[in-house]
């Protein structure tokens, strides 16, 4: 489809109009390119093609040449004829070609989308009204847009299981099931973790899990998105909120380095789900089932509400002016976060060079499932490396700050969230000098920190992340944060206003990405926050290439080594 | 009375099968020559046993009546990937049982017929994919592959030739869409037969295990031996053009003599089949419908009159008794010749019920993978059903009509077209019956509708 880096297009004629489209792409794809609906539920952009649903027939035909000649046919205007296809062909499962013509309003069309709707109807049980999916259901959709609006069926309906546990996390209503297949592939080819398959035949087929298995594996809410009905739902969210209620907004998984895209449904400022976002050169269409949980932790117990100075509960401003306070004259150390936004991460940069402070970093890290989970359990450890807070790949240890609180480098510490003690740092020498904490929850660090001052979770700001592949994307705030508490972004630069001399930080984010991409040299030069793409903009990485990054290859990721290996 | 020139059965594929003391052992089988073809043909070029076959004109029995030579050109010879060659021994269509009788009864004749081809297509790799329920036949061709591979005739080196292709007899599970050549091959691929989308799964292209395959049914496969013997060439003089070589008949339903009988194609007529071959109908009864090629075919009304052209121009004007049995005849008065199983109906046959026993095959059989047809044929045998419980509504006949017009020419594989034909004819050709039901439907004790 691509060569010579330029795609090549092609010319066909839909519903009578020439258009161009992109060379061997689908005709639901084509059509939608030029805004005309296709309507379908078995295809997926990102799954093998099914054509099962039959759902996307549309009329196609070809410019006829002679079978033996292989000339053109011409009709007595001496315009090549048209060989139409008797029948109508699945859109989904047809490629387009030069010269090809398709129509998409034809009765033939019109019909065979009528007659598909009210197949998929007769056995469904049409209980919209106590069905999860109502308003996001595609059987709706397509049934009032394609449907004939009555039914002409007088006989039983089919019987199948209802609530059935696929697993841990999803539910299946059989009787809603249209046999789609989507689950089915996705987990196959996807996850490749061949759970799910139907077992009887005609309209008796069942989906179900094969015996002995479950469908648990860490994509397993994925299928619930992906299902056009409402088989297949999220346990933890089923029956609890109208869909229509939600408001979504366009934020980043902070789970991992892979950056995945997500859209966050709230209602009145309380996040309901997290379901993944469309980037084909991220995640695809999906997100991990850990990954839709994180949101839990906004309201979690542990959740630092209050700023604190020396135990007892202060106004955020006093907190501010405490720490500022406590760091004049003192050899600063600072903690940074590979969980932090780049513009956060710039931030504290430009605190620790103003006051010379001694910089630490610590990385977070695990397995990595080489899809969508990976080794760097933080987002954001690559802004530490752009926005220059770190020029060395962090250890998941923090053992050097030890060093250099007994060396008397450093006798003060600003943490940004990280628990000192599990990072390998004793506490005895922490207990010597005053601490600064500012997170969103507690921890043992937090504890024992003379100031506290708590800050806010991506979902309830804005900023930006670099993800595995130097990605960068920006992520809006979702819901409003606890009351009185204030983006971690004002509280840095008040501490830079306060203790730098002549500083005027401002904390607003279009200020702040003006001055990060002043420079030249810079992988950031002459971005603008808000230009930012919705599916984020590649950044130049290269000049980090020799940095032991831990990622494995993985959905739309190759590690850098890698690359380099095959240059070769 | 002119006495009539009964015509005369030929039989090239059951030659022997049914003589007494022939025995499907290889012993038999040679005594009466076989495997000479394969000897000759192994010492032939690959491409001009294609060629034999190409001009034989041999056109599948397995229904849909493609010409065999031509579809092994269509064979993607360049991929590099090994070509594998299957015979469709599924044999599932009801009213049909020929390929039963050529493998129960002379099963050294489709191995001899499948080596021949597997080496003109050079396959590596032979199946027979045997319906569930021939468990015997599966257990009588497995003692003939073991004869033949201890004679060489299969398996490793055949015949001291550098040619090997292994046979294996793989055997279904009981379901009507293995029959279908790409669900066929998913079934042997281990997983549920549901058939392929096409494009782009073109068995000749992307078939078993995504390699190039050609599926033939046994009938057609047993051709190949014979156009071996007697060449392309003589072969196509075989009956008529484009309908080349005998068929065998399989006749059931309500005449004295139902069976399977072989003949040169286009040598009877319909009518010739079933008074003259068939001993005629039962005594007391007249002739009401005939269902040419099996369960999936169209219907056709005795009392029809069929007008139109043939395909070479000439103009023809038949009663149901002068179509001619070939590939054209049937297909020429708009249903088929199918498999070649020729249903017959008289007087006594209640056709909403005959109806009603169809479309529960097909609901039964459909795979349920595509929506026009998994939902349409159980809708439709609801509806025959209620019919035949005392619940007919004047509506059920175009409402039946409605629906099998939104499978047809709509679904992933042809069982679309399977099934809806016959409501579209039985409809068409009797709708009065499906009428009356309506209005004397009360007589029998209601169906409970919820
Ligand atoms: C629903 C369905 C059932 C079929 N069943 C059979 C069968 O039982 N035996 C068979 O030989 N062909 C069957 N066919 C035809 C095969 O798909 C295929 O065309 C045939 O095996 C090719 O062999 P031939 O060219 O020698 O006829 C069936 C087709 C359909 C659509
Ligand atoms: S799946 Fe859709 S159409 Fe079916 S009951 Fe639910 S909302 Fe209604
Ligand atoms: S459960 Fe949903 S996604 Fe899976 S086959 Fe059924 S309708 Fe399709
Ligand atoms: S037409 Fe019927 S048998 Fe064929 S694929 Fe579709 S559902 Fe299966
Ligand atoms: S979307 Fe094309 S067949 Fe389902």
């Amino acid at each position: 489809m691509i060569s010579n880096g330029k795609p090549s297009t092609i010319n066909i004629i839909l519903d009578g109009k020439e258009v161009e489209v992109p060379a061997g792409i689908n005709l639901v794809e084509a059509a939608g390119i030029h805004g005309t609906e296709v309507p379908h539920y078995c295809y997926h952009p990102q799954l093998s093609v099914a054509g099962n649903c039959r759902m996307c027939l549309v009329e196609m035909g070809t410019p006829m040449r002679d079978r033996a000649t292989g000339e053109a046919v011409l009709d007595e205007n001496g315009i090549q004829k048209i060989g139409w296809v008797p029948k109508p062909v699945i859109g989904c499962g047809t490629n387009v070609s030069p010269g090809m013509h398709v129509k998409t309003k034809s009765s033939m069309v019109t019909e065979s989308r009528e007659g598909i709707m009210e197949f998929l109807l007769v056995n469904h049980p049409l209980d919209c009204p106590i069905c999860d999916q109502a308003g996001e259901c595609r059987l709706q959709e397509f049934a009032t847009d394609y449907g004939r609006g009555y039914s002409r069926y007088v006989e039983r309906k089919n019987v199948k299981p209802k609530r059935t546990k696929l697993g841990p996390r999803v539910t299946l209503d059989d009787e809603r099931c249209i046999l789609c297949s989507r689950c089915i592939r996705f987990c196959q080819e996807v996850v490749d973790d061949d759970v799910l398959g139907f077992v009887d035949r005609g309209s008796f087929s069942t989906l179900t899990c094969f015996p002995g298995k479950e469908l648990s594996n860490n994509y397993s809410l994925n299928t619930v998105d992906l299902c056009p009905v409402g088989a297949l739902t999220s346990t933890d969210f089923r029956f609890k909120m109208r869909v229509w209620f939600l408001k979504e907004s366009p934020s980043i998984c902070v789970e991992s380095s892979a950056g995945s895209n997500i859209l966050v449904s709230s209602r009145e400022g309380k996040i309901h789900r997290i379901t993944p976002r469309r980037n084909d050169s991220v995640n695809d269409s999906w997100m991990t089932d850990s990954g839709r949980v994180l949101y839990k932790k906004v309201s979690s117990d542990s959740r630092l509400l209050s700023a604190s100075v020396s135990g007892n509960a202060s106004s955020l401003t006093e907190a501010i002016s405490a720490a500022s306070e406590m760091f004049k004259d003192k050899k600063l150390g600072v903690v940074g976060s590979c969980k932090s936004s780049v513009e956060e991460q710039y931030l504290l940069n430009k605190l620790s060079k103003n006051l010379k402070a001694k910089k630490f970093l610590r990385g977070h890290f695990g397995k990595d499932d080489g899809i969508l989970l990976s080794a760097d359990r933080t987002p954001n450890l690559r802004g530490n490396l752009v926005t220059g807070f770190s020029n060395k790949y962090p250890s998941d240890q923090l053992s050097d700050l030890s060093i250099s609180i007994q060396k008397k480098q450093v006798n003060a510490l600003l943490v940004i969230g990280e628990d000192l003690s599990e990072s390998g740092v004793d506490l005895e020498d922490l207990k010597s000098i005053p601490i600064v904490f500012l997170g969103t929850h507690q921890n043992a660090t937090a504890d024992f920190s003379d100031v506290v001052i708590p800050t806010l979770t991506s979902f309830e700001k804005s900023g930006s992340f670099i993800n595995r592949s130097f990605r960068l994307q920006s992520f809006k705030q979702a819901i409003p944060g606890p009351v009185g508490l204030l983006p971690d972004l004002h509280v840095i630069a008040s501490l830079i206003n306060a203790l730098c001399e002549d500083a005027e930080q401002s904390s607003d984010l279009a200020s702040i990405w003006k001055q990060m991409s002043k420079s030249r040299t810079n992988p950031l030069h002459g971005l603008i926050f808000s230009k930012i793409p919705g599916d984020g903009l590649q950044l130049d990485g290269s000049k980090w290439n020799s940095l032991p990054f831990i990622e494995k290859k993985a959905m739309h990721f190759s590690p850098l080594k890698q690359l380099q290996k095959s240059k070769i | 009375m002119i006495k009539k020139n009964i015509p005369k059965e030929r039989r090239i594929i059951l030659k022997y099968a049914d003589d007494p003391g022939y025995s499907n052992k290889m012993n038999c089988y040679l005594k009466n020559g076989g495997y000479k073809m394969l000897k000759k043909a192994i010492k032939m070029k690959p491409d001009e046993i294609g060629e034999e076959v190409l001009k034989s004109g041999v056109r599948g029995r397995g229904g849909a009546g493609f010409p065999a030579g031509m579809k092994w050109k269509f064979l993607d010879r360049k991929s590099g990937k090994p070509i594998y060659l299957i015979c469709n021994a599924d044999e599932s269509e009801p009213g049909t049982f020929k390929d039963r009788q050529i493998m129960y009864k002379d099963p050294h004749q489709l191995i001899e017929g499948m080596m021949i081809a597997a080496y003109a297509i050079q396959a590596k790799q032979a199946f027979i994919y045997i319906r569930a329920e021939f468990f015997e036949g599966a257990r009588i061709l497995e003692e003939a592959i073991a004869e033949a591979k201890a004679k060489k005739f299969c398996g490793d080196k055949i015949l001291g030739s550098s040619y090997s292709c292994d046979l294996i007899v793989h055997r279904g599970a009981g379901a009507y869409i293995c029959g279908e050549e790409t669900g066929l091959i998913e079934s042997l691929e281990g997983k549920r037969p549901n058939p392929r989308i096409k494009p782009p799964y073109f068995p000749a292209v992307l078939g078993l295990y995504q390699c190039p395959t050609i599926v033939n049914n046994v009938e057609t496969l047993c051709n190949v031996k014979h156009i071996m013997q007697m060449g392309g060439e003589a072969f196509s003089k075989i009956g008529k053009p484009n309908n080349t070589g005998t068929r065998i008949w399989c006749v059931s339903g309500h005449v004295k003599k139902p069976g399977y009988y072989e003949f040169e194609c286009g040598a009877l007529t319909l009518g010739e089949m079933i008074y003259d071959i068939c001993g005629g109908l039962l005594p007391g009864r007249t002739l009401k419908a005939v269902i040419p090629g099996g369960s999936s075919s169209k219907v056709l009304r005795a009392d029809e009159r069929f007008t139109g052209k043939l395909k070479d121009g000439t103009e023809f004007d038949w009663g149901i008794d002068d179509i001619p049995l070939d590939f054209d005849g049937p297909a020429s008065v708009g249903s088929m010749s199918g498999s070649g199983g020729i249903i017959v109906m008289d007087d006594t046959v209640d056709m909403v019920e005959a109806m009603a026993n169809i479309n529960a095959f097909y609901a039964h059989e459909s795979c349920g993978q595509c929506t026009p047809c998994r939902e349409g044929s159980l809708w439709m045998r609801k509806i025959t059903k209620r019919m035949c419980s005392g619940d007919a509504r004047k509506e059920d006949a175009d409402l039946l009509l409605s629906v099998a017009n939104q499978i047809e020419g709509r679904t992933i594989c042809a069982f679309g077209e399977a099934a809806s034909w016959p409501t579209q004819s039985f409809i068409a050709k009797f709708r009065g019956e499906f009428q009356d039901k309506a209005k004397h439907g009360s007589s029998k004790p209601k169906l409970q509708l919820i």
